[in-house]
């Protein structure tokens, strides 16, 4: 029988490998669990599968208002015991927002492990949303859109305004962090439905990473997840569109911005069914403007002088690995010349069709994928972002394992891959955000 | 399976696991450079910081520091810009340069295996960057750029000024270059000032990572034996002055929705005995979640997205730093509860569970941002810039563990004290200036 042949670019990456254990609790909670013991720590998230895609029309920023209101006191907690619980604990909490799903999270000493899962169960149980605690977060988190997107130069962007223009249906299109006059029409009743329908124990998953005991990690997950009772889960609509066949181009004025800049968006491969064409743009993107060697920084900053940065990027938070069907990449830049905007795109068709025809350098993939693996590994090192990222490739990919054999699968992309990337990134795919800097002296 | 948790009770702590105790390899090399390494397996990585004082009292400096900082990856006497970065990437790694008033810091990490092949890369640019004249001049106009960029922002703005309003021509209070200082910064200016401040005497290089401390160590100083000598002396950096409270200082950002507001005051050093007390004296005014001032202005006002004070340490000082942004039609308000909180902690002694609670988050998440190869390499360079060493960390939990509250009490009434403050809002002049106005002076 004849070994098994590496493609001839292949290299040897480390691919550490991480303890898995799965179960699944009768009410269909699906739970991850990541045992490591070198520091007393653990890291406990929930994942839950809904984002700000599902929300309704007439409530954009709803799934985040949401997120927010889970903090509010849940079964037998009282406003504010949440976070008293996790952080006299010496433990520190968040949660986040994304477009398919929402995650919560602790990081804690390991003695306070079972606190740590009671306070996810009484949530998942039943959180407590009234008249008061809504308003006040409806104010919290106008605030929050005003010190981020509003009184920001550059603020949202280009998340907030590269998907109206890129795609056409509500899901992908909206304002994800809301509408002031949605954020304050939601109600309690909204908030109820909106639990009943997304918040099913079946429609999660609990991931733990750390100095835990798997077995008795279990009993405690059981014992205090296991009495959610078990509700229905609406299957979970396919938001996918098809690429664009002619170029969008539209325009943004941000009052703050003191130079203009542009966002260039191009939907592209399902990361879930197509994750070799995902790797390779993936990989294409590191290509294109990571570090000073990168395609773009050489051509656009170094060699033209027409930006200031250039950042190409899969996801719409920067995370490639963060979203399922569509997934947009985007080349953002920020440029003094507010004329050479033509100038700019042209040499970025040109860098890419650089790509597309005559390939990659010697030697240029190997490097890129080389600290593309290691970037992966230094983002496991901390267990709070390990049971994060067990948690979200469990629920987008259906397989926390995939984390561990992502080194393997990078290292046979080849370079005709990648041109096929490149090759596929048409100006005709594309479209064009300019942002026109309102507050230039 | 059990019933639906209703009525059930939170979880008791189990019995707390110490961390385990790291070992740091300690060396001075012959040419001054301190290396500190610590064996930390976890992923197979290595985290490098190096750190070399750059304090000066050169007006110029500032923009010069930047200049350099910004073009010192652009070329050595082996490697073009596009070069070094090649080679830094073919490592599995990643390499980047900041400065500060106090230092220069070299930041990276690279694939265990290739840190030889890393520190190369690193002793290349100490004793060989060549600052090629077109690479200083681009970097001169983005940074530019750049700093246009970064002084649209309200936070930034307000940052800058309450920096003046503390440390009024201190070197700390020029922490970003003025634009036409920078543009006046020549590629020899910036070469002379290499050769005369990045030097190895009195730098210090941590390594943390899953590699073996006593060949890390004989790693730096085989391949840095090349990068020597002792920086040119310094014009002498003078102390910092005493924080000067004196009226609010107003900021017109006309139109603005929000204010940005900061404070600012002198606080402890790290080894100060009473710094584990105002620590977690801080902890329960606002610097974390679960404190006063955010529990007020956030979860029972809906002032503000997010309050939060800290302690920032510095070479010559540490500063208390509270920063706020909250809706315009609320900064008189917002600026009220401010006040009333630092009075109320000032004044009055923390209950016994706010002290419990503090104390354990100091001591819990201290154990968890250095449960990391980069949060423990971060941490003890950050450390070792205030002359503290690997020990200062492993004794902190005991100190914390010690405190009082009668201690914590004295060390509110003496750093928390609202008259102590130095204030800057920035934002809708004609909006905020009565209701601000109405609390205290205003200028």
């Amino acid at each position: 029988m004849p070994a098994i042949t590496l493609a001839p670019h292949a290299i040897k990456l480390p691919s550490p490998s991480f303890e898995l254990v799965h179960a699944k609790l009768p009410n269909g909670l699906r739970v991850v669990l990541a045992p490591d013991r070198s520091a007393p720590v653990v890291g406990v998230s929930v994942l839950y599968d809904v984002g700000f895609r599902s929300e309704p029309e007439g409530r954009t920023g709803f799934a985040h208002l949401f997120e927010h209101l889970m903090f509010q006191g849940s079964a037998n907690l009282e406003k504010l015991a949440h976070f008293r619980y996790v952080q006299s604990s010496g433990g520190t909490f968040n949660g986040s927002t994304h477009p398919d799903y929402t995650n919560y999270f602790e990081a804690l000493p390991s003695n306070a492990l079972e606190r740590g899962l009671f306070l996810e169960a009484d949530r998942m149980l039943s959180p407590r949303i009234t008249e008061e605690n809504l308003a006040n977060q409806i104010a919290v988190v106008k605030e929050e859109i005003r010190v981020n997107v509003l009184n920001r130069p550059y603020g949202g962007f280009p998340w907030l305004e590269l998907p109206p223009v890129l795609f056409d249906t509500f899901p992908n299109a909206h304002n994800g962090y809301g509408d002031f006059v949605d954020l304050e029409s939601a109600t309690v009743a909204d908030a109820a439905d909106f639990f009943k329908r997304y918040y099913a124990p079946g429609n999660a998953v609990l991931a733990v990473a750390g100095d835990l005991d798997p077995e008795e990690t279990l009993r405690l997950i059981e014992k205090h997840f296991g009495g959610i009772p078990q509700r229905r889960v609406a299957k979970r609509p396919d938001f996918g569109e098809p690429p664009l066949t002619a170029e969008r181009r539209a325009t943004a004025v941000d009052a703050h911005a003191p130079i203009p800049a542009v966002a260039v968006g191009y939907r592209v491969a399902n990361p879930v069914r197509e994750l070799d064409a995902h790797l390779a743009n993936i990989l294409l993107t590191e290509v294109l403007s990571d570090g000073d060697a990168s395609r773009l920084q050489r051509r656009l900053v170094q060699g033209d002088h027409l930006v200031t940065d250039v950042s190409a990027y899969l996801g719409e938070f920067g995370d490639p690995f963060d979203e399922r069907d569509p997934t947009v990449l985007t080349l953002t830049a920020h440029y003094p010349d507010a004329k050479s905007l033509d100038r700019i795109l042209r040499a970025v068709d040109e860098e890419l069709d650089r790509v597309a025809n005559d390939g990659l350098d010697a030697g240029e993939l190997d490097r890129v994928r080389t600290k593309l693996a290691s970037a992966m590994f230094r983002e496991m090192d901390a267990v709070i972002s390990r049971s994060l990222n067990f948690a979200k490739f469990e629920l987008i990919f259906g397989r926390a394992e995939l984390i561990s054999e992502l080194a393997d699968r990078l290292s046979v992309i080849s370079d005709a891959d990648v041109q096929a990337a490149a090759a596929s990134l048409r100006p005709d795919r594309r479209a064009v955000v300019e942002l026109i800097a309102g507050g230039a002296a | 399976m059990s019933a639906p948790a209703l009525n059930a009770s939170v979880p008791a702590l189990g019995t707390a696991r110490r961390p385990r105790k790291f070992t740091a390899l300690e060396r001075t090399l012959d040419s001054g450079l301190r290396v500190v390494v610590v064996r930390k397996p976890g992923v197979p990585l290595v985290e490098v910081r190096l750190r070399v004082p750059f304090l000066s009292a050169r007006a110029t400096h500032a923009a010069r520091a930047a200049v350099l900082s910004d073009s010192v990856l652009t070329g050595t006497v082996d490697h073009d810009r596009a070069g070094l970065a090649a080679a830094v990437q073919r490592l599995g790694g990643d390499l980047g340069i900041g400065v500060d008033a106090d230092r220069l810091q070299v930041s990276g990490n690279v694939l265990a295996t290739n840190l030889r092949g890393f520190l190369d890369v690193v002793a290349d640019v100490l004793t060989g960057a060549t600052y090629p004249a077109k690479e200083v001049v681009a970097e001169r106009e983005r940074l530019v750029e750049r700093l246009t960029i970064a002084r649209s922002r309200a936070g930034v703005v307000a940052g800058e000024a309450l920096a003046k309003r503390m440390w009024g021509d201190h070197p700390y209070a020029r922490d970003l270059p003025e634009p036409e200082d920078v543009q006046a910064v020549t590629a020899a200016q910036v070469r002379r000032l290499h050769g005369d401040l990045v030097r190895p005497e009195g730098a210090v290089l941590v390594i943390v990572g899953d590699v073996s401390a006593a060949r890390a160590a004989d790693l730096a100083a085989k391949t840095l034996d090349g990068w020597a000598g002792a920086a040119a002396a310094a014009t002498r950096v003078p102390p910092l002055p005493s924080v000067q409270p004196g009226p609010l200082v107003l900021i017109d950002r006309p139109g603005s929705v929000q204010s940005s507001m900061r404070l600012g005051a002198s606080a402890l050093r790290r080894d100060d005995e009473r710094y584990p007390a105002l620590q977690l004296a801080n902890l329960i005014f606002g610097g974390y979640f679960s404190s006063r001032w955010t529990e007020n202005i956030r979860e029972d006002k809906g002032y503000t997205y997010g309050p939060h004070s800290g302690i920032d340490h510095h070479a010559l000082g540490s500063t208390l730093q509270m920063q706020t942004d909250v809706a315009t039609e609320v900064t008189g308000p917002a600026l009220l509860e401010t006040l009333y909180e630092l009075g109320r902690l000032a004044s009055l002694a923390p209950s016994t569970d706010e002290v419990e609670s503090a104390r354990q988050y100091a001591i819990g998440t201290l154990a968890l941002s250095t449960a990391t190869q980069s949060g423990l390499a971060s941490t003890l360079s950050s450390l070792a810039g205030v002359g503290l060493g690997p020990d200062w960390l492993a004794e902190h939990p005991r100190r914390l563990a010690q405190v009082t509250r009668d201690e914590i009490a004295a060390a509110a009434a003496e750093f928390l004290a609202p008259s102590r403050f130095a204030t800057v809002v920035v934002g809708d002049a004609a909006s905020v200036r009565g209701p601000l106005a109405a609390l205290t002076p205003v200028v």
